[in-house]
């Protein structure tokens, strides 16, 4: 049972780790801001909430577990409107 | 080489790279920022003088922590008293230099 | 060698490097983004060195009130114009400049190699403040903090207060009493509004738990300050508040709260408990937190009076 638990963790944290080195690929190699904001944001939310999902089982009470969710939460928030103000200021043409 | 050494070398190079970054750049911001570098090394070595005093059952000396805290929060308060003083100048003259010739001299783009 | 070797290794060489990207950026923006990312790597070499209460206070006000602080300064002082006579520094200087920081820095180096085997370690009379006469804490940084250095701490507040009103007497004479100039001149985008909305109440609650929870665990005042601050901040830059007048009297009183508080209960000592900021043994723990409720509270307007600068003449009385 915990192999499965443990195999469960891998997977999840590696593949969390996996989207957060292709939004870094995508941050250095695309072409222009909204091309890297676009690979910015799904390395946030994707890999931060595939991170936590791994680091759920080994949390020893459920309020440790909703704090951590509640972290993912928030970065989800803040990230997207970021996303959106970042965008916005750079489709009117301010840096 | 643990962890503290490895830190206390880190803080030594941010020193020297702040160092740098004051005396050569001319503006006041970035120098401002190389200050705040030379800061946080500093902190640093505090912080490996308190891993390394690890006793009485805790893993780190708490005293040089509380004072890292504090002058964490003194830096910051630097920080903005020389920004307000930038500001000042500033609008002073309208230069961001502290260059004294500028001052008086405005140059072939002033405006008045 | 274990994994966490090749981390620290790793982080070092990242710290390392995003420092020198900052003094080597052309940029001003650049340079200040790449100092706030600075600022949260430092907080992972904080928490490699067991200091959680540190890389928290890194986090929030190293990393991020001054790097609102920087940026905020430098939109300000760019739309005039640019200077004419910013020379770039000659190669002479940048190579004495360089041989200079290298010298030091190997000094630093060689101190750091050079230290003692047995470290001199304050941690037993910490802790010996900790537990008995000081407090009964279970964090021993806030019981370093205001049980057996608590001068230290109250002197820092004042210090926090001197700077605001340096910051404040920097503006011309006939702006005194205005409010600073607002931290976004245009009307902010929606979804600005959106995230201040959404996170300014989260925000709060998060920041007065720390503060709370920073008595027996990482966190602390400091760290609650810091991020109710940040939530002000972040309201007048939503333009859902504005910065305060500076002869508002609640923002005085305010701010002025922390340190008086802690100075009559350090005076009250001498009657109650024998000496100077000494606390009465059973009721440590209750005194500590009333303390450090009203030092959150001057930290919490403290920062943002100090990021929104003097006060500005342009504005009507």
């Amino acid at each position: 049972m915990t192999f499965l638990v443990d195999l469960f963790r891998i997977t999840a944290i590696g593949t969390g780790a996996f989207f957060f080195v292709a939004g870094t690929v995508g941050l250095l190699r695309f072409p222009d801001s909204l091309t890297r904001l676009h690979a910015l944001t799904k390395a946030d939310n994707l890999g931060l909430g595939l991170v936590v999902l791994g680091l759920l089982p080994l949390t020893e009470n459920v309020l440790v577990a909703f704090k951590l969710i509640l972290i993912w939460a928030l970065v989800l928030i803040s990230g997207g409107s970021t996303a959106q103000l970042i965008g916005r200021a750079l489709r009117s043409g301010r840096r | 080489m643990t962890t503290s050494v490895l830190a206390g070398l880190v803080g030594a190079a941010l020193v020297g790279l702040g160092l740098y970054g004051l005396v050569v750049h001319p503006h006041p911001l970035r120098k401002l920022l190389a200050f705040n570098l030379i800061g946080s090394g500093v902190f640093l070595v505090f912080g490996i003088i308190a891993r390394r005093g690890a006793a009485a059952g805790f893993p780190y000396d708490p005293v040089p922590q509380a004072m890292v805290i504090t002058g964490i929060v003194v830096a910051f308060a630097a920080s903005a008293v020389a920004v307000a003083l930038i500001w000042r100048l500033y609008s002073e003259t309208g230069h961001v230099t502290l260059d004294p010739d500028a001052w008086t001299n405005p140059g072939p783009e002033s405006e008045s | 060698m274990s994994v966490l070797t090749f981390i620290d290794i790793g982080l070092s060489i990242l710290v390392v490097t995003v420092a020198a990207s900052t003094i080597v950026m052309r940029e001003l923006f650049a340079a200040v983004v790449s100092y706030v990312a600075y600022g949260l790597l430092l907080a992972f070499v904080w928490i490699r060195l067991h200091a959680p209460d540190v890389a928290l206070t890194e986090a929030a006000v190293g990393g991020g009130v001054t790097g609102v602080l920087l940026i905020t300064a430098g939109k300000r002082l760019v739309p005039l114009r640019r200077t004419a006579t910013e020379a770039e520094p000659t190669l002479i200087l940048k190579v004495l400049a360089a041989t200079l920081a290298a010298l030091v820095a190997c000094a630093l180096a060689a101190a750091i190699l050079m230290l003692p085997d047995e470290p001199p370690s304050l941690a037993p009379e910490a802790a010996a403040a900790a537990s008995g006469p000081g407090a009964g804490l279970g964090n021993p940084i806030t019981a370093v903090l205001i049980s057996y250095r608590s001068f230290d701490t109250m002197l820092e507040k004042i210090v926090l207060i001197l700077a605001v009103v340096a910051v404040w007497s920097i503006g011309t004479d006939r702006a005194w009493g205005n409010a600073p100039a607002p931290l976004r001149q245009a009307r902010p985008y929606p979804a600005m509004v959106f995230l201040a909305q959404a996170l300014v109440p989260i925000g709060a609650l998060i920041g007065i738990h720390i503060f709370w929870v920073g008595a027996d665990a990482p966190g602390g005042a400091f760290q609650g300050g810091a991020l109710l601050a940040a939530m002000w901040m972040m309201a007048m830059m939503a333009q859902l508040a504005e910065p305060s007048r500076i002869d508002a009297r609640w923002l005085r009183l305010a701010l002025v709260a922390g340190p008086a508080v802690f100075l009559v209960i350090g005076l009250a000592g001498i009657l109650m408990a024998g000496s100077f900021f000494a606390y009465p043994p059973n009721l440590a723990k209750p005194i500590i937190l009333f303390i450090e409720t009203f030092m959150v509270l001057s930290i919490a307007v403290a920062l943002p009076m100090l990021v929104a600068g003097p006060p500005n003449e342009g504005l009507e009385p």
